[in-house]
């Protein structure tokens, strides 16, 4: 355990150092490593709000692949919350209620229904791809895409590092006391139990079902606040295809930590860097004719790819994961 | 009735999503009753309509035969919807590019998208079967990928010139011809059947459909027999990234009247995840992906009647296909209505 964790941070350093050299080189082309790592930091904080939830979820045996179809369904209904209440927190917190919600029918469907968790994700993810532009088109008669007024952003922090937006804070926050919940409480050791040896703990007097609806609550809340973030904090809009992938990337994430919410966050940070440098290459004069923007748009995904095909290995997930549990 | 449990169970699912789906009209006072209306009589009213609806399906049951082909070695292939992008590119390549006789040229061109489309799955196969990397993320990284270098090579390559916003349309040589004047079916749907009806012959007839089945429903069994799982999956892939090549072809050298690729990818795009549904409901059957491929070419046609008579914008149909999906993932469901109603 201890030597795998090691091993993972090993590959952690190592490719941060490669990423140094990178920012180095765009630096030489005419990039800020400022501006990238603010790009960095934004394009991480989905993504690791995702992530850390999912952590936590499949840590109890329950696996959500719908993470794409929350997200977006949490950015319009956060947008929309937003614009009802006049404030970007508000829609934030709305994001929030309704990523819970969708944690909350896909837990039922788990394991009240016995669901197949990898089917039901992929449905929540295709009704997403419908219902988005469907939502889109009936709040605000615009096809595709809606951009709210300006003073509904969630205002940034600016510090010498460039601007945070605080829900970025707030993401490590939660990755902490994720590790924390998981490693050092009793709700957290059951949390492990559940997903190992759901008889046990149902033995042991803990209602599993319960249990397991309570973390598929959370990683969808989670997930939630990642959706309402994107428009409401990072783009100011939002477009019926704002997720773009990061659900998945998140999922990658969560693989490569192992299920442990600190290592899907420093995941999260080196997904959202390349991210944050896709995004500096894609705006700064000089290097944008240079490189096409086709191939730097590519790069969140082969960075996925190239992570999650190197670094798995003997990664070692709970007994019953994605599996019903039923008394005997 | 048990073997009509199948159907019956889709049946279900069908009227799960299609009542959920007329719930969420509510809300924004849509009336759900005249949007179906307009659905079902757009999609099936004249036999202009049916062979709309016909067009619709063939590149759907297609997709629908990667998702199934998957699901039965016991893979979440999710990447039909990547491999179809390539799969339109190549039919783009040899249909607009390679000037070769009449009739051959066809054959090329099928045969060249189905190359790339396999060749586009190739690399999350060897990744599954090398390093283990779970084929949902790759498939879909895969498909984010191909996204981008399909726009790439059909603006920078494949553009026709003084119209940046499509390819160069097929040569008439590599089309497929026109079923009857003023429809968009093509001759592409025999190929597509025919692609169908030998993937079920490939499952039941041969000793590597039998291998790839016994892999997906038992994994060890497989193993005690000696079966190469490693070739198993990579077939599965293979055979899916051919099925959704051809798909992509048929929108390129299968459906009037563009005869190109849209620079937004706008004829292709979503096709591949709509499969995923169709294949579900047609039970990851080759023949049944056919039935439900029809279904789902009527909501997809008819969803156009639905947006213009009812003013539902038509994605709406791809929401419902995600809530029949849901309701499969639920075998409780049906087997909580079957406790009550049917004893």
């Amino acid at each position: 355990m201890k030597e795998l964790l090691l091993q993972r941070l090993g590959w952690i350093g190592l490719t941060a150092l490669a990423l140094g050299l990178l920012t180095y080189g765009l630096d030489r082309v005419g990039l800020e490593p400022v501006s990238l790592l603010e790009a960095g930091l934004l394009a991480m904080t989905p993504l690791a709000l995702a992530a850390v939830g999912e952590c936590v979820n499949e840590k109890a045996g329950v696996v959500n692949i719908g993470l794409e179809g929350t997200l977006l369904i949490s950015a319009v209904a956060g947008v929309w919350v937003a614009e009802q209440f006049g404030s970007g927190v508000a829609g934030l917190i709305g994001g929030m209620t309704v990523g819970g919600l969708i944690g909350l029918v896909l837990g039922l469907l788990a394991v009240y229904g016995r669901s197949d968790q990898i089917i039901a994700g992929i449905g929540l993810n295709l009704f997403a791809l419908g219902f988005t532009p469907y939502l889109l088109m009936s709040l605000w008669a615009f096809p595709g895409i809606h951009i709210f007024p300006r003073e509904l952003m969630v205002p940034r922090w600016i510090t010498p590092i460039g601007q945070i937006s605080p829900v970025t804070v707030l993401a490590v926050l939660l990755a902490i006391l994720a590790h924390v919940l998981l490693h050092h409480t009793v709700l957290g050791f059951r949390i492990r139990a559940v997903g190992e040896k759901p008889e046990a703990v149902d033995v042991a007097g803990v209602r599993v079902d319960r249990l397991r609806l309570f973390t598929s609550v959370l990683g969808g809340a989670l997930c939630g606040l990642g959706g309402a973030f994107m428009p409401l904090a990072w783009f100011g809009g939002v477009v019926k295809e704002i997720s773009a992938g990061r659900g998945f990337i998140a999922l990658a994430c969560v693989v490569f930590a192992g299920l442990e919410p600190l290592l899907a966050l420093a995941a999260a940070f080196l997904f959202g860097l390349t991210e944050g440098i896709a995004y500096a290459v894609a705006v700064t004069p000089g290097v944008k004719e240079r490189i096409p923007f086709y191939f730097v748009n590519m790069l969140p995904y082969v960075t996925t790819l190239l992570v999650v095909a190197l670094v798995i290995g003997r990664r070692r997930f709970p007994r019953t994961i994605g599996r019903p549990y039923a008394r005997e | 009735m048990r073997r009509a449990r199948p159907l019956l169970e889709s049946l279900f699912a069908i009227s799960i999503g299609l009542i959920v789906g007329g719930l969420l009209m509510l809300p924004f006072r849509y009336d759900p009753l005249k949007a179906y209306q307009a659905l079902f009589r757009g999609a099936f009213g004249t036999s202009h309509d049916i062979m709309e609806t016909l067009a619709f399906a063939t590149p759907l049951m297609l997709t629908a035969i990667t998702f199934a082909v998957g699901v039965r070695a016991g893979l979440f292939n999710i990447g039909a919807e990547g491999q179809m992008y390539m799969g339109a590119i190549g039919a783009v390549f040899a249909a607009s590019l390679l000037p070769l006789p009449p009739g051959i040229h066809v054959v090329v061109a099928t045969l060249v998208a189905m190359l790339f489309g396999a060749l586009w799955s190739l690399v999350p196969a060897l990744l599954k079967i090398w390093r283990g990397v779970h084929e949902v993320i790759s498939t879909i990284m895969f498909n984010w990928i191909a996204f981008h270098l399909a726009m790439y090579l059909a603006i920078y390559y494949l553009a026709e010139p003084g119209r940046a916003e499509r390819t160069r349309p097929a040569l008439p040589t590599a089309r497929y011809p026109i079923l009857a004047e003023g429809s968009t079916l093509t001759a592409v749907i025999f190929v597509a059947v025919l692609f169908c009806i030998a993937v079920y012959f490939v499952l039941w007839g041969t000793r590597l459909g039998y291998e790839l089945r016994l892999v997906g429903e038992n994994p060890e069994a497989a193993r005690y027999a000696g079966v190469r799982i490693s070739r198993a999956l990579l077939w599965s892939f293979l055979i899916g990234g051919m099925a959704a090549g051809l798909a992509g072809a048929s929108q390129i050298i299968g459906r009037p009247p563009a005869w190109s690729l849209y620079a937004t990818l706008g004829n292709v795009v979503t096709l591949g995840f709509d499969g995923i549904g169709v294949a579900l409901v047609g039970r990851n059957h080759p023949l049944g992906g056919i039935l439900a491929a029809i279904l789902f070419g009527a909501l997809q046609h008819g969803g156009r009647f639905m947006e213009y008579h009812a003013g539902v914008l038509s994605e709406l149909v791809r929401a419902v296909n995600g809530l029949i999906v849901i309701t499969l993932a639920v075998p409780e469901l049906w087997a909580m209505v079957r406790r009550r109603w049917i004893r």
